[in-house]
C-alpha cells in the first residue's frame, strides 16, 4: 500500500535513526525442538517497561507447515527505501519475511493492523525458489533499495555453491539468483552492504550437506568450513575481491558494516581456531581502493575438566568463546560479542575501528559456567547467541540458542529457551534488566528483530 | 507586447518544470547524497548540470516526436492519440506501483547520473505530461510570436519546429533547474536530510494525476479540434 508521507520508522541516516523512540514490541523466532508436530513460530514479545506484560509473549503466529527450522528473517522495507538512486519511500514497513534453515519454505508475515497478531499472508514454497533461483536453505533477509535479498545456504541437493536471490518488494515472487559472477565463491552465509560504496559483502558456512547433521569434526580439522569474505560490486552483482583469514580460522559468520555510508569498514566474527579454540572478530577495511582484512579482537578458549565437556570437546579440556554472533550499535560506537560456549556478552567500543576496547561484559548460561540472571538463579545453559541492538543503543536483546543440530553437540542436556535484556549506559557498560528473563520453556529462540527497525536491519545512503 | 495567450504555454512549461525540479525522485536528493557523501557542496553543484541534461534529453525526446509527428497526421489525431497515450501511461504507473528498477549505484560520475536522470524521468512520463502544450506550441504559429517581432521567422518548417521544441525544452529544463538547485543548496546547507521524513509526500500520487490532467486536457482540445 503506498502512504502520503514516507513509512515514520525511516530515516535517511543513522544519526537520525538514533532518535527513534523506544521500540514497544519486539518479534522472536521460536523453535521446536521436539519433533512433535508442533510448528515453529514468531513470538511478540512485549518490550515496553510501562505495561503490565513487560517481558511477556503477547501475541504470537506459528508456520502453517511443520517439519522446518526458523532461524533468521527480516523486514520487507527499511530505511534503504529512502535512498536517492532508487528511491520508494512510500511502501510500509509492515511484513516480516521468515526463511526457513531446513525446510526452505519463506513465509511472508502481515503485523498489520494489529502488530500483535501478525497473520500469514503467503508462503513461499520450496519448490518456487528451488525452480527460479536453485537455491535452498534461505537464510539472512535484507530490505534492498531495489528488492528483499535474502541469502541460502546451497542448492537443493545440499551442495554449493550458496548465494542470494531477491524477491520482489510487492508481490514477494522470487526474481532469481543474484550473482552474475561468483568467481569460485562456493561457501555462503550472512551479507551485508556498504551503500554508500556500492559494495556487498558475503562470508562463508559450510554447505547444507556440511552443517546439517552438527559440526563435522574431519571437515573441521581439515580446515573446510568457511574462512573467507568476499567483496562484490553490488551494482553490476560481480565478485570483486576475496578476503581470506587463513583456513586455521573456521566459520566466518556475521558480518556487520559501519552504518554510516561514509565510512568504508566493517566486522566480521570467526568462530573458532584450529590452534587453540579462540574466536576472532575481524575488521576489513578500504585502503587505496581495494579492500583488506586483519584481526582486531580474539577471544581464548578457557581451561575446564573433561567431565564438564560435552563428548565433542573432551579431547580439549577447554571450553572454546564459540562468538557466533556480533552487532554493531546504530552509531557504529559499540560491537557487542555472543560468546555462546563460555557463556558470556561482551561489550566492546569500536570507536575506532582497529583498536576496540573492552568496556563491559555480563555471564549467562555456558557450557560449563552455567551462570544465572537476577530473575533466575543458576544453572541456566545455552548462551547468549542472537543479539539485537536498539536503535538508539540504550537496549541489547539476546537469546540462547544457535542452530538445533549444534546445540545438540554442544549442549547434549538440551536446551532451555531464554531471552534477555540489557540497559547499555551511552558511555559504555552494560547491566541485565532484572525484570525482563523470558522463558521459553521446552521450546528455543533465535533471532529477535525490534518493532520499526533495529541495528542489523536498517541501512542508510545518508551520513 | 505578448498576447497573454501566447505566454501561458510558455508558463505552463516552466511551472512543470519547477514540479519536476521539486521531485526528490528526479534528481535533487542524489544531488545532495552526492554531496553529502564527499562531505563538500561542490558535488551538490557539480552533480546538478548532468541531472538536468539528462532530464532535457527525456523531454527532449519527446519534443522531438511530437514535432516529427505534427508535420505528418492532423492536429486532432495528434492530441487524441496523446491523450490516449498519457492515460494509458497514467493507468500503467498506477499499475506497476510507481516501481522502477535500480539503473545506478551511489558512487555515479556525470555520465552515469545524466543516464539515471533521463532514465527516471523517461519512466516517470516526465516528457508526456508536456504533450499537450508542446502539440499547442507546434500547432499554433503565435508560439513564435513570443520573439517580440509580432511576426514567426521561418527558414522552414522543420527548421522552425525544431527551434520551438529545443526552445520548450529549454524553458522547461531551465525552471526545472533552477527549482532542484536551489531545493538541493538548501537541504544540504541549511535544512538537512532529516526534512525527508516529514516533508517527502507522495508526489507519485500528484504525479499520476497530474499524467491523468495532461490526458484528459489533450483528449479534449482533441475532440475540441476535430
Amino acid at each position: 500500500m503506498a502512504t502520503w508521507r514516507p513509512d515514520p520508522t525511516f530515516y535517511p541516516s543513522p544519526r537520525s535513526a538514533m532518535k527513534a523512540p523506544p521500540e514497544e514490541l519486539a518479534f522472536v523466532v521460536r523453535i521446536n525442538p521436539n519433533g512433535d508436530g508442533r510448528p515453529d513460530a514468531i513470538c511478540v514479545v512485549d518490550v515496553n517497561p510501562r505495561s503490565s506484560s513487560y517481558g511477556k509473549v503477547v501475541g504470537e503466529v506459528e508456520m502453517p507447515y511443520t517439519g522446518g527450522e526458523l532461524h533468521h528473517f527480516g523486514w520487507n522495507a527499511c530505511s534503504s527505501m529512502l535512498c536517492p538512486n532508487a528511491p520508494h519511500p512510500h511502501v510500509e514497513r509492515r511484513y516480516l519475511v521468515v526463511p526457513d534453515i531446513r525446510s526452505s519454505h519463506i513465509t511472508i508475515i502481515d503485523t498489520k493492523p494489529d502488530p500483535t497478531q501478525p497473520k500469514v499472508a503467503k508462503v513461499i514454497e520450496p519448490e518456487e525458489l528451488f525452480e527460479r533461483a536453485y537455491y535452498a536453505r534461505p537464510h539472512t533477509v535484507h530490505c534492498g533499495p531495489d528488492g528483499i535479498y535474502i541469502s541460502a545456504l546451497g542448492t537443493p541437493e545440499g551442495d554449493g555453491p550458496g548465494g542470494i536471490f531477491i524477491l520482489d518488494h510487492d508481490s514477494f515472487d522470487v526474481l532469481g539468483r543474484w550473482e552474475i559472477d561468483r568467481g569460485d565463491q562456493y561457501l555462503h552465509y550472512d551479507f551485508w552492504w556498504h551503500l554508500g560504496y556500492d559494495t556487498m559483502i558475503t562470508s562463508e558456512w559450510g554447505t547444507p550437506k556440511m552443517v546439517e547433521n552438527g559440526v563435522q569434526g574431519e571437515a573441521l580439522l581439515a580446515g573446510q568450513y568457511g574462512h573467507r569474505i568476499h567483496l562484490w560490486d553490488l551494482h553490476r552483482r560481480r565478485r570483486l575481491q576475496a578476503l581470506d583469514l587463513g583456513s586455521e580460522h573456521q566459520m566466518v559468520l556475521e558480518l556487520r558494516p559501519a552504518h554510516d555510508p561514509t565510512k568504508a569498514y566493517g566486522f566480521v566474527n570467526s568462530v573458532v581456531s584450529l590452534k587453540d579454540l579462540s574466536s576472532a572478530i575481524w575488521l576489513w577495511h578500504r585502503q587505496n581502493g581495494s579492500w583488506a582484512i586483519q584481526k582486531v579482537i580474539e577471544i581464548p578458549a578457557e581451561p575446564a575438566e573433561e567431565e564438564q565437556l560435552p563428548d565433542i570437546l573432551k579431547p580439549f579440556k577447554a571450553v572454546p568463546p564459540l562468538v557466533t554472533d556480533i552487532d554493531l550499535s546504530v552509531d557504529d560506537r559499540f560491537l557487542y560479542v555472543s560468546c555462546w560456549g563460555t557463556g558470556e556478552l561482551r561489550q566492546y567500543d569500536v570507536s575506532d575501528p582497529f583498536n576496540p576496547r573492552l568496556t563491559s561484559s555480563v555471564q549467562i548460561g555456558g557450557i560449563v559456567r552455567r551462570a544465572g540472571h537476577p530473575a533466575h538463579p543458576a544453572p541456566l545453559n545455552g548462551g547468549p547467541q542472537m543479539v539485537e541492538v536498539s536503535r538508539d543503543g540504550r537496549r541489547v536483546y539476546f537469546t540462547n540458542s544457535l542452530y538445533l543440530p549444534w546445540d545438540a553437540q554442544f549442549y547434549p542436556d538440551g536446551i532451555r529457551g531464554w531471552m534477555v535484556k540489557l540497559d547499555v549506559d551511552p558511555e559504555g557498560g552494560m547491566a541485565f534488566d532484572p525484570n525482563f528473563f523470558l522463558d521459553f520453556g521446552d521450546q528455543r529462540a533465535h533471532q529477535v528483530r525490534l518493532q520499526g527497525g533495529d541495528a542489523s536491519t536498517d541501512s542508510y545512503c545518508f551520513p | 507586447m505578448v498576447d497573454p495567450g501566447d505566454i501561458w504555454p510558455w508558463l505552463s512549461l516552466a511551472l512543470l518544470g519547477a514540479f519536476h525540479g521539486l521531485n526528490p525522485a528526479m534528481g535533487w536528493l542524489f544531488a545532495v547524497a552526492l554531496g553529502l557523501q564527499e562531505r563538500r557542496l561542490r558535488a551538490v553543484v557539480a552533480a546538478l548540470l548532468p541531472i538536468a541534461i539528462g532530464h532535457a534529453a527525456s523531454i527532449g525526446l519527446v519534443a522531438v516526436a511530437v514535432g516529427m509527428l505534427q508535420l505528418v497526421v492532423s492536429r486532432a489525431a495528434l492530441l487524441l492519440a496523446g491523450g490516449v497515450v498519457l492515460l494509458a501511461f497514467a493507468a500503467y504507473k498506477v499499475a506497476t506501483r510507481f516501481r522502477h528498477r535500480r539503473w545506478v549505484g551511489m558512487r555515479v560520475g556525470p555520465r552515469q547520473l545524466a543516464l539515471w536522470s533521463f532514465l527516471m524521468a523517461t519512466a516517470h512520463g516526465a516528457g508526456l505530461m508536456l504533450v499537450p502544450v508542446l502539440v499547442h506550441l507546434f500547432g499554433d504559429d503565435a508560439g513564435l510570436t513570443i520573439s517580440g517581432t509580432g511576426h514567426a521567422s521561418h527558414t522552414g518548417v522543420i527548421g522552425g519546429s525544431l527551434e520551438l521544441g529545443m526552445t520548450a525544452v529549454a524553458v522547461h529544463t531551465a525552471a526545472m533547474f533552477l527549482v532542484m538547485g536551489l531545493i538541493a543548496v538548501t537541504v544540504y546547507q541549511v535544512i538537512g536530510v532529516e526534512v525527508l521524513r516529514r516533508a517527502w509526500i507522495n508526489l507519485d500520487l500528484i504525479w499520476v494525476s497530474a499524467l491523468a490532467l495532461a490526458g484528459l486536457v489533450t483528449l479534449g482540445l482533441g475532440l475540441l479540434a476535430l
